[in-house]
């Protein structure tokens, strides 16, 4: 399945894993990062909700 | 009869507004992103022949030059948010640059180290100071003061107002990024890898899944900007909450 890349293998391998690797970290961290402040925000405003 | 008003895009300055429309764009951006991504680099790294002179390290270009593009255009967009943050002084706009800054400087991460990656084996070196390279470099710089400078201002609109500035300086640096080889016209880096000029040299073998690649990052950078906006917002609106809940005692 996995291409003949030849004498190049160690560097396309390298270019794609790291690459994606850093995709994944950025996407992980927009959502993760949304996920605390979403219920950070409904943390408040249920709070602020009792006090009226 | 009152005529019926025209839909204007000023009214997704409303944050109200930018938060039902992100409702049912994020996850189709999303979606697709993930897609022509998938689409994009399988195809690449899978189905494409090796050059018949940089073997097959010719596959990196499918992420090089997507991650390249949308550096640039990254700093474009934050160019844009931040001038009409500056004139119109609308908050999801600048809320917009903001979120667009960590994406941009990921996405300059990527194409120096894939650039690094290429061109080891093929100039011999990891770096060299040459002018595009160069830029880059002085671009990821712009990206990570543009992030540090909005983590180190207080207030807000002071905040979106200094990092505006700082974004209209290091557009400078995006456009040389972008323009450096033709502008100096030596060093190592060749020149742009795609054109509408006669006589460009790429086969259709590589342009159709590079296309589908770049489209991928294009959509990818639409999703990570919408989300990160929408966190923003909700940032802010918490920002507000507490101040108030202070206030009250």
């Amino acid at each position: 399945m996995m291409p003949d890349l030849g004498r190049y293998a160690v560097e396309v391998t390298l270019a794609y894993a790291v690459s994606l690797a850093l995709l994944a970290t950025l996407v992980g961290w927009v959502w993760l990062r949304g996920r605390r402040v979403r219920r950070a925000l409904a943390d408040i405003e249920a709070r602020a909700g009792r006090k009226g | 009869m009152t005529p019926t008003p025209r839909p204007s895009l000023w009214e997704y300055a409303n944050p109200v507004k930018f938060m039902r429309l992100s409702d049912w764009l994020l996850p189709l951006t999303a979606w697709l992103a993930a897609a022509a991504i998938a689409v994009g680099l399988v195809w690449g790294f899978f189905l494409t022949p090796d050059d018949f002179r940089q073997g097959s390290t010719v596959k990196i270009i499918f992420l090089h030059v997507p991650s390249a593009l949308m550096a640039i255009n990254a700093w474009a967009m934050m160019l844009v948010a931040s001038l009409v943050w500056l004139i119109r002084r609308h908050h999801v706009s600048a809320l917009a640059a903001r979120a667009a800054g960590p994406v941009g400087a990921m996405m300059t991460l990527i194409a120096l180290f894939t650039g690094a990656i290429w061109g080891q084996p093929m100039w011999g070196t990891w770096w060299a100071w040459d002018p595009r390279l160069t830029s880059f470099l002085i671009l990821f710089l712009f990206y990570l003061g543009y992030i540090a400078l909005w983590s180190a201002i207080e207030d807000p609109d002071t905040a979106a107002d200094l990092t505006a500035v700082l974004c209209i300086v290091g557009s400078v640096f995006a456009v040389l990024s972008r323009y450096a080889a033709i502008f100096w016209n030596q060093g190592l880096h060749q020149g742009a890898s795609l054109s509408v000029a006669p006589g460009t040299r790429m086969d259709w073998a590589y342009k159709a899944p590079l296309y589908v690649s770049m489209t991928g990052f294009g959509l990818l950078f639409l999703a990570l900007v919408l989300a990160g906006t929408r966190t923003e917002i909700r940032a802010r609106r918490m920002k507000a909450l507490i101040n108030r809940e202070r206030m009250q005692g």
